[in-house]
């Protein structure tokens, strides 16, 4: 107790449990609310609260990645998709069977335990490409990038074309017409062809 | 202080969460918000050992994290946008056409 109200005092300290408490509260609204804008907006404003922790942790270039990557574009690609959608309309969801939950819950405590405990095994552990001292984490990060994993990063590259084209592909077809209008559309014959059939 | 074990804790707590939204959600978007968070947790728990251990082998496997994300959204929202189109729900229970 005594150890957390130090730490509380230091600057570090007090970041990390402001963003810690912040994002698991903001985490839990995006996985409990039956709200799309909702789980939307705690979602995004829990990932920038994540970038906090990467700039508390020295690095730099990692969290203006998360800000840019992350809230920049992934969020606002959501947002785009939500136009497509009904977002607000309630979610209704069934809730699944009690026993699957329990076996499944199990299981993965199951695997943060092993998770945990692999730590202990691994004390020999040394740095494969330790930081410098001095030196910038963005250029720290540049040199290691661009020499030890220059071929994952091409991939990556190549992969993130390919996910592009495909997005591009199957959400591009029909685009001329509006989701919402071909449901109403839908709606409204079903509507007729009853009154048709009353009639 | 603040040691690797506290930011290995929230990580891990906000993994727990992400699957927990996994486990229980029935809306395919809300289920994406839910893998979201679980990439989230990773990537804390990258930057915190890469920190701890003075390696910038973690910070680079959270670019790749990132870097994964960004490609399954565009991919996943496209394939979202198809089977809104032809079921007109995003809900799994709607979708499931294999009856057994």
């Amino acid at each position: 107790m005594e150890n957390f109200l130090a730490s509380l005092f230091t600057f570090q300290g007090f970041a990390f449990y402001l963003f810690s408490f912040l994002t698991i509260i903001l985490f839990w609204i995006t996985v409990m609310s039956n709200n799309v804008l909702y789980a939307m907006t705690s979602l995004a404003s829990g990932m920038v609260l994540i970038s906090g922790f990467f700039f508390i942790l020295g690095a730099d270039f990692l969290g203006v990645v998360q800000l840019i990557v992350y809230v920049g574009a992934i969020m606002a690609l959501y947002s785009f998709a939500m136009m497509f959608f009904d977002a607000t309309r309630e979610i209704k969801e069934k809730n699944t069977n009690g026993a699957v939950v329990f076996v499944l819950g199990g299981l993965s405590a199951l695997m943060l335990v092993l998770m945990f405990a692999a730590p202990i095994h691994s004390e020999s552990i040394q740095a494969l490409y330790p930081m410098h001292e001095g030196v910038g984490n963005a250029q720290d990060v540049g040199i290691v990038l661009f020499t030890k994993y220059l071929v994952p990063f091409e991939v990556a590259a190549l992969m993130l074309l390919v996910a592009m084209i495909a997005g591009i592909i199957l959400a591009g077809k029909k685009m001329d017409q509006s989701l919402t209008e071909i449901m109403d559309e839908d709606a409204g014959e079903d509507e007729i062809l009853t009154q048709k059939d009353e009639k | 202080m603040i040691g690797l074990s506290h930011y290995l804790i929230v990580s891990a707590l906000l993994f727990s969460i992400g699957l927990i939204g996994v486990l229980r959600r029935r809306n395919l978007l809300m289920l994406f918000f839910a893998t979201e968070v679980m990439l989230n947790a990773v990537n804390i728990a990258f930057a915190a050992i890469s920190h701890f251990y003075n390696d910038l082998t973690g910070q680079m496997f959270a670019f790749f994290v990132i870097a994964i994300a960004a490609s399954e959204v565009a991919v996943g929202l496209g394939i979202l946008i198809v089977l809104y189109k032809k079921h007109g729900s995003l809900d799994l229970d709607d979708l499931a056409t294999m009856k057994g």
